[in-house]
C-alpha cells in the first residue's frame, strides 16, 4: 500500500514536470492557428482579418505603454488596406463561373495569353521556352511546367492565380509596381475576362492527369524551389539565382517531417503566412488531396521507417509485459521465504 | 602459492584460480540489504539498466556516425535512420534512454535527500553519486551535440559562451574548449572524443566507486534504522529469514529489483516507439545553422532548472551586471548539491517525515525546482521573467536556509532515533 502511494507521488511529480515542459511550453512559444482551410477565398479574407484584429491588438498595447504609437498605427493602416484590397479581389474572383469553363476555347486563350513565353505544358509536347539556366537567370526561379497544374491547384486558385499572381500567392510584401512578379498579370484579351479565366482554368484542367503520385506532387509542386536530397531530389532552378529571388536558400525537405511534423505542415502549406509571417515562400493553392500527397511523399523521405517503428513497437513493449509479470512471480515466490 | 589440485569442474578449475565462490559470496550472496526497503531502493539497479542499455546502443550509432560537420548530420539521419537496418531503433534507444537516466536519476538524488541517506557514513555515497550526476551531465551535453541539428549548435554555442563570464581567463578558456572561436568543427570532433571514450571511462570508473561505498555503511532504509549487519546477517544464514532484517543482494533483493526494472523497461519501450518528442527535440531534425538562430533556444529538459538559475536574474544590481549574477547563480546551483551532506547539520539520520521542519523544506525544494524546469523553457517574457527571478532566489535561499533549519530540528527532536 505504502508503496503505492509512493509510486503516485513519484508519477504524479513526473507529470506535472511533463506537462509543463512539453504540452505547455509549446502552447506558450507556438501560437494556435485556425486549421488549414481550402476555400481559398475564406482563408485570404479570413487571415486579412485576424492580421488587422491582431494589429488593433498592438496599437491598444502601444497607446497603455505610450511607446511605438505611430508605428503601430501605421502597421494597422497597412493591415486594413491589405484586408480592403484582399475582399475585394477575391469578391471579384468569386464572380467567375468556373461551371461555364470551355476547355476548347480555353486552348486558344491559353495560347494567346502568353503563358507558354515562360511555362513549357511537356503532356502537350510544348517544352518549356528557356533551359533552366536562362529561366534561373531571368525570373528567379524556374516556371513550373503546367502539365499538372490542373490537378495540383484548387480551379478558383488558379484563375486568381492568373488574375494576380501576388494576390493569389500571397506575397504582397515581397513585390510591388517598381519591384513587379515575374510572372505578369493576366488582363484579359478583350473578351469577358471572367470568361477567358475560366476557358483557361477548364483547359488546364482538361489536359491534367487523373491522379499523380505523391512525388510527382513534389515534383511539381514543391521542386522548383527546395531540394530534398534523402529522395534524391534536386531543384532545377540555380542556387544563387534563387536566393537572391527569395532573400534565402529555400530550405531542404528531407527531414521536414520530423522537424516540423503534420500539423505544422498541413498549415503552413495551405498558407505560409500563418505560420511564418514574411516569409517569402508563396501559397502555392493545393487542393486538400495534392497537400495530402506532398505530406505523405514528405513522411515517406524523412520517416520511412514509422510503420516498421510503430509494429516492432508493440511486439517489444508485450515481451516486457510478459518480462515483468514473470519476474513480478519470481519475486514473490523468493520473498515469501523472507517475509 | 596456492595448492592447485586436479579440478572437479568447471566452476572448481575458476575458484582455485580466482576465488570464485568467496567472490560471489563477497559482492551477491552475503551482501546485505536491509529487508524494510521499498521500490526506491531499485533505482540505483535501474541506472545500470539503463547506462548498459546507453552503451550498447552507442557502440552500434558508433559504427555509422560521422564527427565531422559535414557529414554528421546526414550519417545521422540518413544513413542510421534510413539506411541501416534497425539503425533507427538503436538512435531512439539511445535518444531515449539518455533522457530517461535523468529522470531516474533525479528520483535517485530526491530519494536519498528524503531518507538521509547522505550522512553519518554515507558522505561517500553522495559525493561520488553527485560526481556522477556531473560526468552524466557532461556526457549528455556532449551527445546532444553529436547530430548537428540547429539545437546542437545553438545549445553548445550558448552554453560554451557561460565560459567567457569566468573573470579574467573567461575569453581564452571559451576558445580552448571550442578549440575555435566559434563552435566549429574541431569543436564537434573533441566532443566526439568526450562522448564516446573520456566521459564513458570516468563514468565507468565513478560507478565501481559509487557501489564499492557502499559497501561499509550499506544502503540506508526506510525508518532509517541503525542495523547490525553483523548480527542480522548471522540470523540469516542461520535459517531465520523471517526474522532476520536483512536480505542478501542475489538473489532476494534483485529479484524484487528485476520486477522493478521491468516495468520501467515497459515505460521506457513505450516512449522509444510512440512519443520520443520529449527526448529528440524536433528542432535538431533541421540541420544546423550558424545563420539563423532558432526563435527559442532552451536545453534538454534535465538542465532546465538552472538554466533558470541564470536566466533568473534579468536585471544589473549596482556595478554587477545581470549576465554576471546570473552566472554565479547558476555556478552556486551546480556545486551546492555537492556539498549538502556538510549543509545538513541535524547529525541523525531519520526520513523527512520524522523532521517537522526538513519535510517542509524537502517538499519546497522540490517544487521550487520543477517552477524552474517548467520557467525555464517558457519564452522569458512578461510575468515569466518574475516568476523565473523568484524561483532562481528562492532556490538559493532554501539552501542558505539548510543549515539552520536542520540545526533546529536536531534541537527540537533532541536527536530522532
Ligand atoms: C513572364 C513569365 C510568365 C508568364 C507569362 C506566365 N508565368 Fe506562370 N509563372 C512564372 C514564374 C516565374 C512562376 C514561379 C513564381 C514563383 O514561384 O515565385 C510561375 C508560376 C506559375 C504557376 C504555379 C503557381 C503556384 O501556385 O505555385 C502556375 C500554375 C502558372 N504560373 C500558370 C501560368 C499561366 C496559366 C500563365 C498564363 C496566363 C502564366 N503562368 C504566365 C512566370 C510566368
Ligand atoms: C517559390 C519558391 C517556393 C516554393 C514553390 C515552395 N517553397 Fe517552401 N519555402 C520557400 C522559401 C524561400 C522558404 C524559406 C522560408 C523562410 O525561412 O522564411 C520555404 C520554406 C519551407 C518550409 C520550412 C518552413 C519553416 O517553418 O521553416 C517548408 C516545410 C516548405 N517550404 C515546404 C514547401 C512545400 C511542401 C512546397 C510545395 C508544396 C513548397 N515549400 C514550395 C520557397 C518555396
Ligand atoms: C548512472 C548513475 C548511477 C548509478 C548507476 C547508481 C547506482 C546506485 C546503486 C545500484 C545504488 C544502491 C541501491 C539503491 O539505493 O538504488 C545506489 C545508491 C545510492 N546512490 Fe546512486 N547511482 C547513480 C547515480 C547517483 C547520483 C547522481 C546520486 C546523487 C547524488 C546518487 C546517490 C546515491 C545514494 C545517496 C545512494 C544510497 C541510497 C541509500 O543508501 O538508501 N547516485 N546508487
Amino acid at each position: 500500500m505504502r508503496e503505492l502511494k509512493i509510486l503516485g507521488v513519484v508519477i504524479f511529480f513526473t507529470l506535472v514536470v511533463y506537462i509543463g515542459v512539453e504540452p505547455f511550453a509549446h502552447s506558450q512559444m507556438h501560437p494556435h492557428v485556425a486549421p488549414a482551410n481550402f476555400n481559398f477565398q475564406e482563408e485570404s479574407i479570413d487571415y486579412a482579418t485576424e492580421e488587422v484584429k491582431k494589429a488593433e491588438e498592438k496599437l491598444d498595447e502601444a497607446k497603455s505603454n505610450n511607446k511605438n504609437v505611430e508605428i503601430a498605427e501605421n502597421q494597422l493602416k497597412a493591415d486594413k488596406k491589405l484586408l480592403d484590397s484582399t475582399t475585394t479581389f477575391w469578391n471579384e474572383i468569386a464572380k467567375i463561373d468556373l461551371s461555364k469553363g470551355d476547355a476548347t476555347k480555353g486552348a486558344e486563350t491559353f495560347m494567346n495569353a502568353g503563358c507558354v513565353g515562360c511555362h513549357g505544358i511537356k503532356s502537350q509536347g510544348m517544352p518549356s521556352p528557356m533551359d533552366d539556366a536562362t529561366a534561373s537567370a531571368s525570373f528567379g526561379v524556374v516556371p513550373p511546367d503546367l502539365s499538372t497544374a490542373g490537378k495540383l491547384y484548387d480551379g478558383t486558385f488558379l484563375a486568381a492565380l492568373i488574375k494576380d499572381p501576388v494576390k493569389a500567392l500571397k506575397v504582397e510584401h515581397k513585390f510591388s509596381e517598381t519591384k513587379p512578379h515575374p510572372m505578369p498579370q493576366f488582363f484579359g484579351l478583350g473578351g469577358d475576362m471572367n470568361q477567358e479565366l475560366a476557358d483557361i482554368v477548364a483547359y488546364l484542367k482538361s489536359i491534367a492527369p487523373k491522379t499523380l503520385k505523391d512525388e510527382e506532387v513534389f515534383e511539381n509542386a514543391c521542386q522548383r524551389c527546395h531540394d530534398i536530397k534523402y529522395a534524391k531530389r534536386f531543384s532545377n532552378t540555380e542556387k544563387g539565382a534563387l536566393a537572391n529571388y527569395m532573400g534565402s536558400t529555400p530550405p531542404d525537405l528531407s527531414m521536414m517531417i520530423r522537424s516540423k511534423g503534420k500539423d505544422y505542415l498541413q498549415t503552413f502549406i495551405n498558407n505560409p503566412q500563418k505560420q511564418l509571417h514574411g516569409t517569402a515562400m508563396p501559397r502555392v493553392g493545393l487542393t486538400k488531396e495534392s497537400q495530402e500527397q506532398v505530406i505523405n511523399f514528405l513522411e515517406d523521405t524523412g520517416d520511412r521507417k514509422k510503420e516498421e517503428r510503430e509494429s516492432l513497437g508493440m511486439k517489444v513493449v508485450g515481451f516486457m509485459i510478459i518480462f515483468t509479470i514473470l519476474a513480478y512471480l519470481w519475486k514473490v515466490k523468493i520473498w515469501r521465504e523472507v517475509h | 602459492m596456492a595448492e592447485i589440485r586436479k579440478a572437479e569442474g568447471i566452476g572448481d578449475w575458476f575458484d582455485q584460480r580466482l576465488a570464485t565462490k568467496k567472490l560471489t559470496k563477497v559482492l551477491m550472496t552475503e551482501y546485505w540489504i536491509p529487508k524494510n526497503i521499498n521500490f526506491l531502493w531499485a533505482m540505483g539497479v535501474v541506472l545500470v539498466v539503463l547506462f548498459t542499455i546507453l552503451i550498447i546502443s552507442g557502440i552500434f550509432l558508433l559504427m555509422y556516425y560521422k564527427p565531422d560537420v559535414k557529414l554528421a548530420f546526414d550519417s545521422v539521419n540518413y544513413t542510421i535512420m534510413q539506411e541501416v537496418e534497425y539503425g533507427w531503433l538503436w538512435r531512439h534507444m539511445h535518444g531515449v534512454a539518455a533522457s530517461a537516466i535523468f529522470l531516474v536519476i533525479y528520483i535517485h538524488m530526491f530519494t536519498g535527500i528524503y531518507y538521509g541517506s547522505y550522512k553519518k557514513g554515507r558522505e561517500m555515497i553522495w559525493l561520488t553519486g553527485m560526481a556522477l550526476f556531473g560526468m552524466f551531465s557532461a556526457e549528455a551535453f556532449s551527445g546532444y551535440m553529436l547530430p548537428w541539428g540547429q539545437m546542437s549548435y545553438w545549445a553548445a554555442q550558448v552554453i560554451t559562451n557561460l565560459f567567457g563570464g569566468i573573470p579574467v581567463i573567461g575569453d581564452a578558456l571559451v576558445i580552448w574548449i571550442r578549440g575555435d572561436f566559434a563552435v566549429a568543427d574541431p569543436t564537434l570532433t573533441r566532443f566526439f572524443m568526450l562522448h564516446v571514450l573520456l566521459l564513458p571511462l570516468v563514468i565507468i570508473v565513478l560507478i565501481v566507486v559509487h557501489f564499492y561505498s557502499l559497501r561499509i555503511p550499506h544502503v540506508n532504509n526506510q525508518e532509517s534504522e541503525d542495523i547490525d549487519f553483523d548480527k542480522e546477517s548471522d540470523k540469516y544464514l542461520a535459517g531465520n529469514k523471517k526474522e532476520s532484517k536483512v536480505v542478501p543482494f542475489w538473489p532476494v533483493f534483485l529479484s524484487k529489483d528485476f520486477f522493478v526494472s521491468g516495468a520501467f523497461l515497459v515505460f521506457y519501450f513505450y516512449l522509444t516507439f510512440y512519443h520520443f518528442d520529449f527526448a529528440m527535440d524536433p528542432i535538431n531534425f533541421e540541420p544546423a545553422n550558424p545563420m539563423k538562430t532558432p526563435a527559442h533556444i532552451y536545453p534538454e529538459w534535465y538542465f532546465l532548472w538552472s538554466y533558470e538559475v541564470l536566466r533568473g536574474f534579468f536585471f544589473d544590481v549596482g556595478p554587477m551586471a545581470a549576465m554576471d549574477i546570473g552566472l554565479a547563480a547558476f555556478g552556486f546551483a551546480n556545486v551546492i548539491f555537492m556539498v549538502f551532506p556538510f549543509l545538513d547539520r541535524d547529525p541523525n539520520v531519520a526520513p523527512a517525515h520524522r523532521r517537522p521542519k526538513f519535510k517542509i523544506w524537502f517538499w519546497l525544494l522540490l517544487i521550487d525546482m520543477i517552477v524552474l524546469t517548467v520557467y525555464g523553457k517558457l519564452p522569458p517574457m512578461g510575468i515569466n521573467t518574475y516568476i523565473g527571478f523568484v524561483a532562481a532566489v528562492s532556490f538559493i535561499l532554501l539552501f542558505v536556509a539548510l543549515p539552520f533549519i536542520t540545526k533546529c530540528d536536531a534541537k527540537h527532536t533532541g536527536g530522532v532515533k
